[in-house]
């Protein structure tokens, strides 16, 4: 059995970046990104994949960096938050529909939880045909299973609507 | 125009790095730094005999490991009682590391510090502590029966016997027409933060300096309670409340005993030392809030007029009592509500549990005060037939009785006196917001459909922005930024916008050139802390006068150089100018570099002040009374709170089968003065409302009778996602305070507050049962109608003597007639 502080060599792609960790193969996704890539604008609320706040996007899919061990990842690519924006070409960056939305509908308090709810909803908007309208489901669908303490939800719901609207916009 | 933007809903300016994972909370600080964990104790009551760290001395990447016996000087002592109360006769507060015995699950007993976290934990796993277990305490009713105590020198279990009275209440109950009494519980609770707590600490042994990272509510009292306790001088420590991911009063406590470990650790080994909370410890070593069991006799009359109310409340503290008996004060004084209550006695018993210790939680006891006297008017109405809302109207303070003295004292030591408000307005709003006069066809309706549907409501009052005082700092730049300032911190509320917001207005600038720093003792050295819907009312308030003392200077110095008088002047966008005369005009920014008389030009814009670009000989460069720069600071210090208020109603439809509880709409009216920014204000009360509604149906702390917290994970304990928490209609009436420059109330706490008193109330009203545990499961729920001898309203007797409720809208087994009256003693008359 490897003892659990043997290190292992993981190479990712996070945000389009190839990175490279030595970590022990006990290290979780999120410790790895928080602590040895230093992206910490993944955050951990819970440890036990019920909050949702470190939800990261791997080849695409949300996954819960708290239940996934960094070793898991290797030669996979990694989308943070820090990834969700886009550069504008101009050396600035351009916000994801979710970003703006988030920020436009008040859809956001202390922060901590924001990351994983953007995350989850950016891989949910964008899996989806933008063209179509948004239903109350699908909005219920991508927010429903993280916690937020401060907002209430509603809000959050109503960013979602927000980011779809303008995606809606942009596809036409 | 962007600088009149008081009221406005501006845009959060925190939102920009924190969409973005540019926020920086403690965790994101000190990668370098060496992690510390703790040992805590697995026993809710022990004594410890031994702990032994051999085995964990092996462990690869153990720096140290910390017990009681290296503690020394104030470090060894207990932890502060932190708000000292003469009631409070018997107060205990733990030591930073257990000496000797442990009250609670969870208390810390060991701390390691090693190069990571995982290798800490593996050392802790390695401490082996053995402990005598003693009997455990748990629960209001068993500290009651002390069968056992907590502290062996407290045998009787209570902490603190907090009690007021406005009149003879046993003279006014005795000659009342009618009387009626009951008991009521209501459950634990946490605030229960996204982010834990946490603390980095880092010593500069060159200068001797120390600097803290803390996730806080208070960060000059942390800084404060640091230096004392560890012999530095204050000038040695700062103190720094990073962003914080949500606090809801469990992070106005303080010194936690990491927030004094971790800055040890840091001097002794001459290393940064980082701890952050894991949600686990969070549950068993941070604090809960709300348990009381309320024994309740009121006196009315035959139009249901109140005319004395006596209370009884035990109040479960847990283990210690650092935070004195706010809580219990806070539900004594605020449980009066928006009523003319002619006789009130209230008496808090404060007992320890070998449980989490019992602090502020969003709300602050008001939840409980309100759960108090709004099922009191909902049995008020029950016995005599009448409408809940009108029982209510009748016993409302009026409009014209402000201010409105209720001959008590508040947590803050001053008066209870209500400043302003206008409660049959938020009563009339309410009805017409949430359709009280359908309530019947809602019903109808809802049995049509196979459901039962209540309809419940509650008002609140709410004492907000109590003292001493916050204060505010403004400085204009050369660049023309401007520099603001204030002591109290920030957990999410939008601080930075809401001041920035107030600065804009008042001094004439464009809110980006605004920068706000809250909860850095580096910026600003006195303050009190985020708690009691304080920060708008007390640091807005405080900037506020900052800002405009800067104006005034500002305006002086204009005048001057635009050769006019400072009363003809004005400052809009940033720039002072002559009203009525275009082009007369000195930006504020060359006001700022002409604030300060040079004698080097280190920039362009220098150059305009220094010695011989100025001509006036005839005075000194600085006059007497002035000093150099263009900043103020300045302070607001209130004589006593002011107080918000608001109505509530839920309507709720509960399945007959299983009895799942759907809020199905819930209907707000806020009143909190003049409101700077609307959309936070709303984002307060939905984030309130959510917390209510998780309070009433979701959340508690479920300890055994061993004193083991059973569900101390967010997979067990039931806070609400978005499933649970239902769309909120929000309306809004607006009673500015008199008491201050701008005339606000603190919004923090406010929908919270009746969330627990309302739903009881829809529950009671959808089923015919007397509800009197809160929160209720659905299979509490199912109980409770299944039990024979459980209590039934009168309302629903009447109900289903006139054939509204029709046969088989319950489920079988449930009898909708045959009322009883047991816990209810009613004098002077049927109902």
């Amino acid at each position: 059995m490897t003892p659990v502080d043997a290190e292992r060599t993981v190479s990712l792609t996070v945000n389009g970046v190839p990175r490279e960790a030595t970590v022990p193969v006990r290290r979780l996704l999120s410790d790895a990104l928080r602590h040895d890539l230093g992206l910490t604008g993944t955050h951990v609320g819970c440890e036990h994949g019920v909050c949702g706040a470190c939800t990261v996007l791997v080849d695409g899919a949300p996954v819960r960096s708290c239940l996934v061990l960094a070793v898991q990842v290797d030669g996979r690519s990694v989308r943070t938050v820090e990834g969700l924006a886009r550069d504008d070409g101009r050396g600035g960056q351009l916000l994801h529909p979710v970003q703006e939305a988030f920020r436009e509908c008040h859809a956001l308090q202390c922060g901590f939880c924001t990351p994983g709810f953007l995350m989850t909803i950016a891989a949910g908007l964008e899996a989806r045909d933008a063209a179509e309208e948004i239903s109350e489901e699908e909005v219920d669908d991508m927010v429903g299973g993280n916690l937020c303490r401060c907002t209430g939800y509603a809000n959050i719901k109503k960013a979602v609507r927000h980011a779809a609207a303008a995606m809606r916009e942009d596809a036409r | 125009m962007t600088t009149k933007l008081f009221g406005e809903p501006v845009r959060r300016r925190e939102d920009a790095r924190l969409i973005t994972g540019r926020g920086r909370y403690v965790d994101d600080i000190g990668h370098t730094a060496l992690a510390a964990a703790f040992v805590r104790s697995p026993h809710a009551h022990a004594r410890i005999v031994d702990i032994d760290v051999d085995a964990a001395l092996d462990v690869e990447g153990l720096v140290a490991i910390y017990t009681y016996e290296d503690l020394t000087g104030p470090l060894a002592e207990p932890l502060p009682v932190l708000i000292p109360h003469p009631q409070l006769h018997a107060p205990r507060t733990g030591y930073p590391l257990a000496s000797g015995e442990v009250n609670h699950v969870g208390e810390p007993v060991a701390m390691v510090v090693a190069t990571d976290r995982y290798v800490a934990e593996d050392a802790c796993d390695r401490i082996v502590v053995t402990y005598e277990e003693l009997p455990a305490v748990v629960g209001v009713d068993a500290a009651r029966a002390a069968r056992s105590a907590v502290h062996e020198e407290i045998p009787d279990n209570v902490a603190a016997v907090h009690h007021q009275e406005t009149g003879d209440v046993e003279a006014a109950l005795a000659t009342a027409p009618r009387t009626l009494s009951f008991t009521q519980y209501i459950e634990r609770s946490a605030s229960m933060p996204l982010e834990g707590k946490g603390v980095h600490a880092r010593w500069d042994a060159d200068d001797g300096s120390l600097r803290v990272h803390t996730s806080t509510q208070a960060s000059t009292s942390v800084r404060a309670a640091i230096a004392a306790k560890l012999q530095l001088s204050l000038d040695q420590v700062e103190v720094i409340a990073p962003d914080v991911g949500g606090g809801f009063g469990v992070k106005i406590v303080h010194p936690w005993p990491e927030e004094l470990l971790v800055p040890m650790a840091a001097i002794a080994l001459g290393r940064e030392v980082k701890w952050t909370e894991d949600r686990r410890e969070h549950f068993i070593g941070s604090a809960h809030e709300r348990q009381q069991r309320q024994e309740i006799t009121v006196g009315y009359d035959d139009d249901g007029r109140l005319v004395a109310l006596d209370v009884h409340i035990w109040h479960d503290n847990g283990a210690y009592t650092p935070y004195g008996i706010i809580v219990p004060i806070v539900t004594a004084t605020q449980l009066v509500g928006p009523y003319v209550i002619p006789t009130y006695r209230v008496k808090v018993e404060s007992v320890y549990t070998n449980t989490v210790i019992v602090t502020p939680y969003r709300g602050a006891g008001r939840p409980q005060g309100c759960y108090a006297m709004e099922r009191t008017m909902d049995r008020i109405a029950d016995v005599l037939g009448l409408d809940r809302a009108e029982v209510r109207a009748r016993n409302l303070i009026r409009p014209d009785q402000f201010p409105y003295d209720h001959h008590l004292t508040f947590q803050d030591g001053r008066p209870v006196i209500y400043d302003s408000g206008d409660y049959p307005g938020l009563l009339d709003k309410l009805k017409a917001l949430v359709g009280w006069e359908d309530a019947e066809a809602m019903r109808r309706d809802a049995e049509a459909r196979g459901t039962l549907l209540g309809v419940g409501m509650a008002l609140y009052v709410e004492g907000t922005g109590p003292g001493p005082y916050e204060g505010g700092h403004v400085q204009v730049l050369g660049s023309g930024k401007v520099l603001v300032s204030t002591g109290l911190t920030s957990q999410g509320q939008g601080h930075e916008t809401v001041l920035a917001q107030i600065v804009a207005t008042e001094l004439g600038v464009p809110i980006e050139d605004i920068e706000v720093t809250t909860g850095d003792t580096r910026r600003f050295g006195y303050a009190v802390g985020t708690f009691a819907s304080r920060a708008a009312v007390m640091s807005g308030n405080a900037v506020a006068l900052a800002a405009r003392g800067v104006r005034e200077k500002a305006l002086r110095i204009a005048a001057d150089v635009l050769e006019a008088d400072p009363g003809d002047l004005e400052i809009d966008e940033g720039l002072v100018q002559v009203r009525g005369t275009p082009g007369a005009a000195v930006p504020l920014r060359t006001v700022a570099v002409l604030s300060n008389p040079l004698r080097y030009a280190f920039d362009e814009a220098a150059r305009q002040a220094t010695q011989f670009a100025t001509h006036d000989d005839s005075k000194p460069p600085v006059a007497e009374d002035d000093e150099p720069g263009l900043e103020f600071r300045d302070y607001y210090s209130p004589l006593r709170s002011t107080f918000a208020s608001g109505a509530h109603a839920a309507v709720v439809e509960i399945d007959p089968a299983t009895f799942e509880i759907d809020v199905v709409r819930y209907a707000v009216v806020h009143d909190c003065g003049n409101v700077v920014n609307p959309m936070i204000v709303e984002g307060q009360v939905h984030g309130g409302v959510a917390q209510g509604v998780g309070g009433a149906l979701y959340e508690r702390m479920a300890y055994d009778a061993d004193g083991q917290l059973q569900n101390a994970s967010f997979m067990d304990f039931l806070m609400p996602y978005a499933s649970e928490v239902p769309d909120v209609d929000i309306d809004h009436q607006q009673t500015p305070s008199p008491l201050n420059p701008l005339g606000i109330k603190g919004a923090g706490e406010a929908g919270v507050i009746p969330g627990t008193a309302a739903i009881a109330s829809a529950i009671e009203d959808a089923t015919g049962r007397r509800i009197t545990r809160m929160p209720i499961a659905p299979s509490e729920l199912f109980d409770l109608v299944n039990d024979e001898s459980a209590e039934r309203t009168a309302a629903s007797a009447r109900r289903a003597g006139t054939g509204t409720m029709p046969a088989g809208t319950m489920p079988a087994g449930v009898r909708t007639t045959g009322v009883r009256t047991t816990g209810v003693r009613t004098t002077g008359g049927g109902a």
